[in-house]
């Protein structure tokens, strides 16, 4: 469905640094781009959407050609027809939730949708109110729903709950696999969070410094599939403190903050801030360090 | 007895420099908002030129630009019967040029201010970029576009130098409220050099407040 190869040299803190990606995704598959901060994910997104222009290289989508830097052809971000949803919403100020929507229509268009996507995403009373009296996650759902109105094949998504707390990450994380399903799209979704990329994905590109360092599947990047627990957790560690003979991390999962009770051994690696996996079988938690 | 002719033509001489500022001025700040042109530097230069600049300075240059004894005031002369100088036409371009930092600048620092990822989003929404400057750009700047109107009208009015060099004092044809003013200060007719003088201050003092009010939102908040 979508095969891109892109080239571009991007200009960071750092210095210079090449972007050289190469994606193969199937139709109806939803992908996540995670990484550290400045290891090329916007950039990735931007280029795929005509945003940003590649150096050199070929997207192709459904067999259509957006980008062949050899054949000069370089489709631009109206010709594309995908679905974006920016960071910071980008509602536009000046229009109702509604009339947002209804500019995206496309000539002749059918505007039934428009009454549709306001019922998937819930915004019935909110629809005349303008965005700037919306709360983040009401906002983003606008941004979502105005996305899908051209009825894009392509839907991507630039860290879009990264502002939300964590009640409503998990509400928009619900809507977000709601119209993927519905709808049939393939997504492309940002993300720093562990746990929403393991509930969302069914891909995942590690990125590191402008190159794919590891791709497959979430939970067994994520945990390389060493455990079988009976339930468990993603979270944070938060503090590690020394009582007697054991060690007491405080990790927080969620919104909750959780001790858990550990050996020198188990405690060896981690460090504040590191991600971990906690699991529970019948009796003893385990704690395991996210690799990164 | 007063003779209104000045005010009513320095009116229509405000009102028709900032209409043709207007269509000028929202291209021109959007090319220097949005463009990574080298020449781009030059540009602003030249637009913001008038706010030092003395307005005698340009009127002289205009002057010598448009008189007919020169080679692009003959040609225009003999090509289109057109003669700017001493003329209302001549002091309309003269104004535009005066004003034209007062209209460009706001419009141009409101474009700038608004996030890219509004312009961004219209266009992967599959709008051009006539349409997003339309319905999205220009909407969500209306306090420049309305302190560039405001602050380019108010300009025209008080113009003075540029007036002079390129308009004389032909009444009225080129005899604006403040040539109109020094005149009579000249005649030594005091009254109706203060009556003229208070209309402006208080035109002025009206349309500045008008401005602070919408833009501050103080309108908003007493209405409700």
């Amino acid at each position: 469905m979508i095969e891109a190869h892109i080239h571009k040299t991007l200009s960071t803190a750092n210095g210079k640094m090449l972007l050289d990606i190469q994606l193969n995704i199937k139709k109806g598959q939803f992908v996540t781009l995670y990484g550290p901060s400045g290891a090329g994910k916007t950039s990735t997104l931007r280029i795929l959407a005509g945003l940003l222009s590649a150096d050199k290289g070929q997207i192709v989508v459904d067999d259509k050609v957006w980008l062949d830097s050899k054949k000069k052809i370089n489709f631009s971000p109206q010709q594309r027809k995908i679905g974006y949803v920016f960071q910071d919403y980008a509602l536009f100020p000046n229009m109702t939730v509604r009339r947002n929507l209804e500019f995206a229509l496309e000539k002749g268009q059918d505007r039934s949708i428009i009454q549709e996507l306001i019922t998937i995403v819930e915004l019935e009373e909110l629809q005349d109110r303008k965005p700037e009296t919306l709360s983040g996650g009401q906002q983003q759902r606008v941004a979502l729903a105005r996305a899908l109105v051209r009825k894009p094949e392509v839907l991507l998504l630039d860290e879009p709950l990264s502002a939300l707390d964590i009640k409503m990450r998990a509400k928009l994380q619900d809507y977000i696999l709601k119209v993927h399903r519905q709808y049939g799209l393939t997504t492309i979704l940002v993300s720093h969070d562990v746990g929403e990329i393991i509930k969302m994905s069914d891909e995942i590109y590690c990125l590191e410094a402008g190159k794919i360092s590891k791709q497959g599947n979430p939970s067994a990047i994520f945990t390389n599939d060493r455990l079988s627990g009976k339930f468990q957790f993603t979270g944070e560690v938060i503090a590690i403190e020394q009582e007697e003979v054991v060690y007491i991390v405080t990790v927080l999962i969620g919104n909750n903050v959780v001790k858990i009770i550990a050996q020198e051994s188990e405690i060896t690696d981690l460090g504040i801030g590191d991600k971990v996996i906690v699991a529970s079988k019948a009796f003893n938690p385990i704690l395991l360090k996210i690799e990164k | 007895m007063m003779d209104w002719s000045p005010i009513i033509l320095t009116a229509k001489l405000a009102l028709v420099t900032t209409m043709i500022l207007l269509i000028v001025s929202i291209p021109l700040a959007y090319w220097l908002a949005y463009s990574k042109s080298r020449i781009k530097p030059v540009i602003e230069t030249l637009v913001s030129m008038p706010l030092v600049l003395p307005p005698t300075v340009l009127g002289f240059y205009l002057l010598m630009t448009f008189s007919p004894g020169n080679a692009f005031g003959s040609w225009l002369q003999d090509w289109f019967g057109i003669r700017l100088i001493f003329s209302f036409s001549g002091l309309v371009i003269g104004s535009v040029i005066y004003s034209l930092p007062f209209m460009v600048n706001p419009i141009q620092s409101g474009l700038a201010s608004l996030p890219t990822s509004l312009t961004e989003a219209s266009y992967v929404l599959g709008k051009s970029k006539i349409k997003t400057l339309f319905s999205v750009l220009l909407p969500n700047i209306k306090p420049s576009l309305l302190t560039g109107i405001v602050l380019a009208f108010a300009h025209t009015v008080g113009e003075f130098g540029v007036v002079l060099m390129i308009g004389g004092n032909i009444p009225e044809k080129t005899k604006v409220i403040s040539i109109a003013i020094y005149d009579e200060v000249e005649a030594l007719n005091y009254s109706n050099a203060h009556t003229y003088s208070l209309i402006l201050v208080i035109i002025t003092f009206i349309v500045l407040l008008s401005v602070y009010l919408i833009n501050g939102g103080y309108l908003k908040r007493f209405w409700r």
